[in-house]
């Protein structure tokens, strides 16, 4: 496309159709109304993250969301019970996969965390794939919040976040010595738990339209301005 | 050139859309320090050793303190954690109660690990 020789109106359009694309991308605005409903009756003080399921090859993709649920979560005014003692306890209790955590009672789980609610993860998507000239590292994670009393579902999200894509600049030397650095240094763990925190945080930080709402210790609690 | 100057425009009240929409910058509450990565560290099996991971912690609430940061959520009590592998379960203990004064929200899972001591 040479934009220089396109008509000065369908530029305009053009350029204004990638707008509303790149904004969509931003921020998804129109969607219908989250029901709060459920969550604001059970408004919890304090979350319990369950070990993540994962359905990504890469070992380490359980414990890279695990690790950086904690940081959106209290950063949204939530106490969130401390992670590293949670996998300690279910090791200790005979609990060996995330799968088994997940699908203990809420009840059960309630007692010995006291946590109000639990985050219920699952990746769907960790890793690199490699390709000619570039690399593309996407991570990609639903969650669902459950109260751990009556075992009510709060709310549900999921996000994906990506690193890499177009290298549109520079001759195909420096392109393609570009891709070999990439997958050196792009190895699937760093880039992917680096990518994961973009996820976790897209995916768990208050104040964002169908995101979750503010907990008691944010500053921005009661304030919420997403609509009933 | 006035449709150049609408398209502009157009894209530049698109631009600030998204960062008024989606960018809510705020300080943040805690400062989280190393926390982060102790935590995945440790759920790797802790390849650097315990040690390493009680100074760097010790550290950032030296750090907090001196410049009246909050301490975030977990990060005393991963460090009473790394205190009980080390064999000092009086400083895990402390680290536990330190959790607990901090966040009451914690009290029934660190009474659970305290119990542990008192049998």
């Amino acid at each position: 496309m040479t934009p220089t020789k396109m008509p000065s109106i369908t530029r305009a359009l053009a350029l204004t159709a990638i707008a509303g694309v790149l904004s969509l991308a931003g921020c998804a605005t129109k969607a219908p109304p989250y029901d709060y409903t459920a969550y604001r009756q059970h408004m919890p003080a304090s979350i319990l993250v369950l070990p993540p399921t994962s359905q990504s090859p890469d070992i380490n993709a359980s414990s890279s969301l695990w690790s950086h649920a904690t940081m959106p979560l209290a950063e949204s005014g939530y106490y969130v019970i401390p992670v590293a003692l949670v996998a300690e306890t279910l090791r200790e209790n005979g609990i060996q996969t995330p799968a088994e955590a997940q699908a203990l009672a809420p009840q059960k789980l309630q007692s010995i965390f006291g946590a109000d609610a639990g985050l219920y993860i699952d990746v769907t998507q960790f890793g690199t794939q490699f390709l000619v000239l570039n690399s593309v590292t996407s991570v990609a994670a639903n969650a669902r919040l459950v109260d751990l009393k009556t075992g009510t579902q709060l709310w549900t999200g999921s996000a994906r976040a990506q690193d890499g894509g177009s290298n549109s600049q520079g001759s195909l030397a420096v392109m393609l010595v570009t891709a070999v650095l990439k997958q050196i240094t792009n190895t699937a763990t760093d880039m992917g738990h680096r990518v994961a925190g973009v996820t976790s945080s897209t995916l768990l930080q208050a104040g964002q339209p169908r995101g979750l709402l503010w907990g008691a210790r944010a500053v921005g609690h009661g304030k919420d301005t997403v609509q009933p | 050139m006035p449709v150049a100057l609408l398209v502009r425009l157009t894209l530049m009240c698109g631009a600030a859309a998204v960062l008024a929409g989606c960018a809510t910058q705020k300080p943040p509450l805690y400062a989280w320090g190393g926390y982060t990565s102790a935590v995945y560290s440790q759920l790797q099996g802790a390849p650097e050793g315990p040690e390493k991971q009680i100074a760097s912690l010790e550290e950032d609430i030296e750090k907090a303190r001196s410049k009246n940061g909050r301490l975030p959520p977990g990060l005393q009590a991963h460090l009473g954690l790394l205190y009980l592998t080390t064999g000092k379960a009086d400083q895990a203990q402390q680290a536990w109660q330190a959790e607990k004064t901090q966040f009451p929200e914690s009290t029934t899972f660190m009474d659970f690990l305290l119990a542990k001591f008192k049998k």
